[in-house]
């Protein structure tokens, strides 16, 4: 009726999900918490990755505040943006995105501001296509949500 | 987000100051403290605490924790009334702003009313170093974020059996610590006698300890001594239990 048909929604899911294992932007740990998602907690994935976008935005906002100030030093601030952001983009599986937050603390630990920036630019770039692909991933979840509905629609009183 | 709906016998509301209270009115489940700066990494634990058959509390921060435990400097040792806020278990980030999870870990291992609660830290850093400092300084066990199901199920089953441990030692039955060993071959933890609650005695339950061959004499010590974990176990032991994993 509306195009929405299940078992295309389904295979168009798996194929992403599959994609994104084979990219490598996300590892088992994201499977993890799908397994932690229950009736009890239907949205739990949705809420922790939206949870992870809000938080990994103001971080990256911070660090390249840090690194656009001319006077910038405090590389030990960049390193503790840097261990938060490794550490939640490990608990959701973003792999990609933490191994450029481990190549950027590499840079960082040695004063290379230069590296740091190159670090930032990647970063920034591998953390856009994870949230792109992770709203196309939630689209399609939505969808499936809505053919269910259609599928067995509530009797009408007509 | 309360999984359950139970209401506890205390009203308490759902949040205050940043903590995250979940009702705990059942005192037969566990109940864990879970202990991070980091949103997401609270939200996880929290559900793979919850989807344990577990009751969750977090907190931001050790000063939290240590509050929520009842032991606020300003106030003094436990607090009245705190019952049911009973804390079976605290789970803590290592590397956190302020009071780290070792300081946090002191400072319950220091405390004459908390030093019996076990507490785990997890951590992202795979560090001998600190994990050997952890575990001296009587960390019950070691994680490596990100932290999975089934390392929080074994951390569940070793809470089982403490309570089946403690409630047999209530009722004054024969206490058999061989059937208990043998009943925790599979968990890697040592035992030790539990005592959450603020009860103003010292626990003189004995303490047996999970090694893979109980010996008698073994079993002669805890019985007359009352002790914490860290008398009888040796830090190395500990250590070579957690890598055997």
């Amino acid at each position: 009726m509306l195009g929405l048909d299940p078992d295309r929604l389904w295979v168009d899911m798996n194929r992403l999900l599959a994609l994104l294992f084979h990219q490598g932007v996300l590892d088992e740990q994201f499977l993890q918490l799908q397994q932690l998602q229950d009736e009890s907690s239907p949205n739990f994935v949705s809420e922790v990755v939206n949870i992870y976008f809000y938080e990994s935005e103001k971080l990256l906002r911070n660090l390249r505040a840090l690194l656009m100030d001319k006077e910038f030093s405090d590389y030990k601030k960049m390193g503790i943006h840097l261990n938060q952001f490794m550490g939640s983009s490990s608990s959701v599986g973003a792999k990609r995105v933490r191994n450029v937050c481990v190549a950027f603390r590499a840079a960082s630990e040695q004063n290379n501001r230069a590296g740091c920036l190159r670090a930032l630019e990647l970063l920034e770039h591998e953390y856009c296509y994870l949230k792109n692909k992770m709203h196309e991933l939630f689209h399609i979840q939505q969808q499936r949500v809505l053919a269910a509905g259609v599928r067995y629609p509530i009797a009408q009183n007509n | 987000m309360a999984r359950n709906g139970v209401a506890s016998k205390l009203w308490r509301p759902e949040t205050i100051d940043g903590l995250n209270l979940s009702p705990s009115g059942d005192h037969d489940e566990v109940h864990v403290l879970a202990v991070d700066d980091s949103l997401v990494d609270r939200k996880v634990i929290e559900q793979l605490l919850k989807i344990s058959s577990c009751k969750v509390t977090t907190v931001d921060s050790g000063i939290r924790a240590l509050q929520f435990l009842g032991l606020d400097e300003e106030k003094g040792s436990s607090v009245d009334g705190l019952d049911s806020l009973k804390v079976d278990l605290v789970i803590t980030d290592y590397c956190m702003p302020g009071m780290t999870g070792y300081e946090l870990l002191k400072k319950i291992k220091e405390s004459s009313t908390l030093r019996e609660i076990p507490v785990v830290i997890m951590s992202s850093e795979n560090i001998m170093a600190r994990i050997a400092r952890c575990l001296e300084e009587g960390a019950e066990e070691f994680l490596v974020k990100p932290v999975k199901l089934s390392d929080v199920k074994r951390i569940r089953e070793y809470m089982a059996t403490r309570e089946v441990g403690a409630r047999k030692h209530e009722k004054g039955n024969s206490f058999n610590k061989r059937k208990l060993c043998d009943s925790c071959e599979s968990c890697d933890l040592p035992l030790s006698s539990p005592s959450t609650s603020s009860s103003p005695t010292p626990s003189a339950s004995s303490s047996p300890l999970c090694p893979s061959s109980p010996s008698p004499t073994l079993s002669m010590l805890s019985s007359s001594v009352p002790c914490s974990t860290s008398s009888l176990d040796s830090p190395t032991r500990r250590l070579k239990m957690s890598n055997s994993e």
